[in-house]
Order: C-alpha cells, then sequence, then structure tokens
C-alpha cells in the first residue's frame, strides 16, 4: 500500500517534468539567442543596431543597422492587418449572427483550409499570380513589394482573426441581445451597439494574435517582399523584413562572425515583440472572459 | 415611418458588407485552389511523382523532396507525440488550479507563438552546431517536433478532458490507482482524439519551411537519404528554392506548381483524414 502510494507520487512528478518542457523549450531559444547575439554588442552600441538606417553586413567595414528591417517587418504587419481586420471580422460577424446553418457549414471549413496553407505555397502564389497582375495593375517595375506581402499576410491572418473572433462573438450572453431587442433595436443596431462592442476586447486579443502570427511569418515575405533592405516609404516599393534577413542570410555566414551574431540580434528583437504581441492578447483574452462569465 | 425605413436600409447594407466579407474569403481560397490544380496537374503524372529531378532541377520528378518530407514530418511526430500526451496527462489528470499550472499555460502559449524562423535558428544553433548533428534529418525532426510540441499538448488535453470524470470515479471506486485509471481508462477512451490531434500536427509540419531552411533541407542532392544523418531535400523548401535558385526559371516555375499542387493536396487530405478520424470516433462514443 505505501509502495504503491510512493510511486502513484513519482508517477505525478515524472508527469509534471513532462507538462514544463515548453517552458524549459523556451528558455532553452532565450539562452540559445541570448548566447549567440550578444556578442555583437561587443563590437556594435545597441542604439546603432536598432536605430542605424544601414544594413550592409557584407561590406567593409560592414554596417549592422536593423531600423530598416525593423520598418520593414512594421510596414507590412501593419498593411496585413488593413487586408485582413475588415474581412476577418465581418466575416466572423456573419458566421456567428446572421449565417444559415449550411452557410456556416461552409464558411467554417473555408477558413479551416486557408488555416491550413503552407506559407511557401502562399508565397509561390504572390509570386506568380499576384506579382505580374500588381506590376501591370500599378505600372512598375516589378510585383514583389510591400503590398503584395501584406494581401499574402492578411489572408494568413485572417484564419486567426475570424475563428478567435467568432468565439468570442457567439460567447456574448443572448440576454444582452434580447435586452437590446426588446428596446426596439434592429439586428444590426444590435449588432453594431450591443453584441461587437460586448466582444470587443476578445476581438482586440485576436487582431494582436493576427498580428504576431504576421510579423514572425517568413516564406511569404521572404518570397514576395522584393528585399530591398531600406526603410520603406509606401506600399508599392520592396521590402525585407526581420524574418526574410534571417532566412536570406543565414546560409552565407560564418558561424562566430558579426554577421552571423546580428542575425541572432535580429531574432532577439523578433522574439521580444512577438512575446509582447501573445502577453498583451492573453491579458486582453482575460479580461474577456472575466467580463463576459 | 421614414426613419423606421431607413434603419432598414441601413441594416441591409450592413449586412450586404457582412455577407461580403465572407463571400470575399470564400473567393480568395478559390482562386488559390483554382490556379495550384489548373496549373500544377498538367505538370503531375506517375514519372512527376516517382522519379529523381534530371537535368539540374530542370526536368525529372520530385520524388527525393516527397521522401524528405514524409522522414522529417514522421522524425517531428515521433519526437513530439511522447512528450505531448505526457504533458497533457499532467495537465488533465493530476494539475490542480493554481500557479504551478498557470505557468505552464503561459509556457505552452508562448512556445506556439515562437516565429518559425526561430525555431530554425536554435535548431542552427543547439542541434547543427552545438550537438553536431550536421543538417540533417535528426536536426530537422527535433526542431519541427518542438515546434508543434503546444498543437500536441493541447489537442491531447481536449481529447483527455472529453473522457467523462465518470468513468474515472467508476475505476477508482473499483479500487484502481490514479495510474491504472489513467492507463486502462482514460487513454483508450481518448485515444481518437489523441490520434486526430497528432494527424493534425503532421498536416502543420509537413508545410514548413522556415524551420528546416538552415537544420535539414538541401536544394539538390543525388542520393537518396541511407540514416538520420543525411541531409534532405523536402517539398516546400523545394518550392522555396524552384522559385529563387537556379538558372531556368520557365522550367523551374512549371515544377513549382506541381510540387505546390503535391504538397497542397498532402496537407488538406492529411487534415481531411484527422477530420473523419475525429467524426468517426465522436459518432462511436456517445456518452
Amino acid at each position: 500500500m505505501i509502495l504503491n502510494k510512493t510511486k502513484e507520487k513519482l508517477l505525478e512528478w515524472f508527469f509534471l517534468a513532462f507538462a514544463f518542457l515548453s517552458n524549459i523549450f523556451l528558455l532553452g531559444i532565450v539562452i540559445v539567442l541570448f548566447k549567440e547575439g550578444l556578442p555583437l554588442f561587443k563590437d556594435i552600441k545597441v542604439a546603432d543596431f536598432l536605430f542605424g538606417r544601414h544594413w550592409y553586413p557584407t561590406f567593409d567595414p560592414p554596417e549592422f543597422g536593423a531600423f530598416p528591417l525593423i520598418m520593414g517587418s512594421l510596414w507590412v504587419t501593419i498593411g496585413s492587418i488593413i487586408v485582413a481586420v475588415p474581412l476577418g471580422l465581418g466575416a466572423a460577424i456573419y458566421i456567428s449572427e446572421i449565417a444559415s446553418p449550411r452557410m456556416k457549414e461552409i464558411l467554417k471549413p473555408t477558413v479551416e483550409v486557408l488555416a491550413g496553407f503552407p506559407s511557401v505555397v502562399l508565397g509561390f502564389f504572390g509570386m506568380v499570380v499576384i506579382a505580374p497582375f500588381l506590376q501591370s495593375a500599378f505600372g512598375l517595375p516589378t510585383g514583389l513589394n510591400a503590398l503584395n506581402a501584406s494581401i499574402l499576410l492578411g489572408i494568413m491572418a485572417i484564419p486567426t482573426i475570424t475563428s478567435i473572433s467568432e468565439d468570442c462573438i457567439s460567447a456574448v450572453p443572448r440576454g444582452f441581445k434580447e435586452a437590446s431587442y426588446a428596446l426596439g433595436a434592429n439586428k444590426w443596431e444590435t449588432i453594431i451597439k450591443v453584441t461587437v462592442p460586448a466582444a470587443f476586447s476578445g476581438i482586440s486579443s485576436a487582431v494582436i494574435l493576427g498580428m504576431g502570427r504576421a510579423i514572425g511569418e517568413t516564406m511569404t515575405v521572404l518570397m514576395v517582399g522584393g528585399g530591398a533592405a531600406v526603410i520603406p516609404h509606401g506600399f508599392l516599393q520592396p521590402v525585407r523584413t526581420m524574418t526574410a534577413t534571417i532566412a536570406a542570410e543565414m546560409g552565407e555566414t560564418a558561424i562566430g562572425s558579426d554577421h552571423y551574431y546580428s542575425l541572432f540580434a535580429i531574432a532577439i528583437v523578433l522574439f521580444i515583440l512577438t512575446l509582447i504581441f501573445n502577453i498583451i492578447a492573453d491579458l486582453i483574452a482575460q479580461r474577456f472572459r472575466k467580463r463576459i462569465v | 415611418m421614414d426613419n423606421r425605413k431607413w434603419r432598414e436600409i441601413k441594416q441591409q447594407m450592413g449586412f450586404l458588407a457582412l455577407r461580403t466579407s465572407a463571400l470575399i474569403i470564400f473567393i480568395i481560397l478559390g482562386i488559390l485552389l483554382y490556379f495550384l490544380f489548373v496549373r500544377g496537374i498538367k505538370v503531375i503524372n506517375w514519372g512527376f511523382l516517382t522519379k529523381m529531378p534530371e537535368n539540374g532541377m530542370t526536368s525529372g520528378g520530385i520524388f527525393p523532396a516527397i521522401l524528405g518530407t514524409f522522414y522529417l514530418t514522421m522524425g517531428a511526430i515521433l519526437f513530439a507525440l511522447p512528450l505531448g500526451i505526457m504533458a497533457a496527462i499532467y495537465m488533465t489528470e493530476y494539475a490542480v488550479q493554481g500557479k504551478v499550472i498557470r505557468l505552464i499555460r503561459i509556457g505552452i502559449s508562448n512556445l506556439a507563438s515562437v516565429p518559425s524562423i526561430v525555431f530554425g535558428l536554435f535548431g542552427l544553433a543547439l542541434f547543427v552546431n552545438y550537438c553536431k548533428f550536421g543538417v540533417s534529418i535528426l536536426s530537422g525532426s527535433l526542431t519541427l517536433g518542438i515546434m508543434i510540441l503546444p498543437v500536441i499538448i493541447r489537442a491531447s488535453e481536449e481529447a483527455l478532458l472529453l473522457v467523462p470524470n465518470g468513468f474515472r470515479e467508476a475505476s477508482l471506486a473499483l479500487g484502481a490507482t490514479k495510474w491504472q485509471t489513467i492507463y486502462k481508462i482514460v487513454l483508450p477512451n481518448a485515444i481518437g482524439g489523441i490520434i486526430t490531434g497528432a494527424i493534425l500536427g503532421v498536416g502543420r509540419v509537413a508545410g514548413e519551411t522556415a524551420p528546416i531552411l538552415f537544420t535539414a533541407a538541401t536544394f539538390y542532392t543525388m542520393k537518396l537519404p541511407n540514416s538520420v544523418f543525411s541531409e534532405v531535400m523536402a517539398l516546400p523548401y523545394h518550392i522555396y528554392a524552384l522559385m529563387t535558385e537556379g538558372s531556368h526559371p520557365k522550367e523551374q516555375k512549371a515544377i513549382a506548381y506541381g510540387a505546390s499542387l503535391v504538397l497542397i493536396v498532402l496537407v488538406l487530405g492529411i487534415n481531411m483524414i484527422a477530420i473523419v478520424i475525429r467524426n468517426y470516433y465522436r459518432r462511436k462514443k456517445k456518452w
């Protein structure tokens, strides 16, 4: 009997160790990024790295100003949100409030299939279909630019925004809506003035998660961004994001060179940004759950 | 009266806008699938699927890339599935609400949000360089496995939670220990959901490119992998490389269409299998 109890206790500890694996891997990632990224700052000031305007890692002397890359990431992330929020949120409201059960059965799998689309295939699609279209539509030398990347990232962010927003909108208690109808509001007024505001914090958490997904996305922006490491001034210009820079340049660096360290330093910035997005989204989502329940 | 009419018009316009946004998403997916199918299907035949690439990637098949993706995916699942199931067992069967479980959840949620390219760098520094596994199936599988761990944990957790508490109580009441209950009652009843989660994980891993860029993938190799330390070709990386490297863009683009279609059919097919299995188990198990 006592033996059984020890055995049970041991098993509990055993499983607990596995439960902490995610934290351990997360910690491992942090350690690796800092160990391989921080040596850069022996030679270069942090401010020069974050706000330097020239990314010339292979010049002599090299320059490691990551500002254009950070701005590139922010541009396409904002662009993707402009594409994804109206479509994703509109679809979420439609699915949860208006659509017939049959429409739901069509739309929900549509969103799921879109979520499962490999990013490299979307990038390929951007290169062979969207780029030529943009090129002729705007009379550009190339269709590989921030707009193309924003469209694709927007398509990738839609499933995140739609499915989480839809959950939140569906979670708004029926009493809220019934009270609104009782006061004489019609369905549209109820959606706009009662349901969506009640789900607002949940929706914003969905949008932030979508942004996190967009800023961390690599293959699409690498393939359709156009690759110029300059601060973009408009959506029709080529961009180079942090993720694309890491992916494009890591293969050519020597381990232990400043260039190698600098790519890990970019990854630190990227990691911290997505961490912040995720934490904010989590906090907002928690507040939403407390207010609704 | 006028006011009511105006409100009705506004409602109709609002509904139209919502309906349109849903329709646009549907059309986007339609266009994506249409282009990939129509242009991809021309390239695909039996030889394309089973032959080696020829003439410097300008003709021949994509067999090594399909095989490489199969190895990487299987490796990742073999690594992540046991770990994920055991983590989920703790979360659903042992944990009590409190600080410990909150800490674990924070870990899972943040690991899930780490960009895929960061996993790639992690795998490069840890597995390829530090552990000296080199650019190999092993390094790539481990990197991909860590990346999908959160997906596997969440799916397994959901599956375990679906097992009614009455089952556990009945088993404990008969004198079984907690472990016996988990092993003999909870796990067998949750297996359908766990398999579904694993298959969804496979679908996700098969399409990933960024984590294998520096850990496993190579554009061109004449020999098939012969051990876990071999570097491999992989479908998603092959598409990327065909579009960005080499000197015959036109021929390579055609092959990329074919490879994209194969990848899409693979990923969507895997997801569909997962859904069929889920529905099968749901129908079988009516508690």
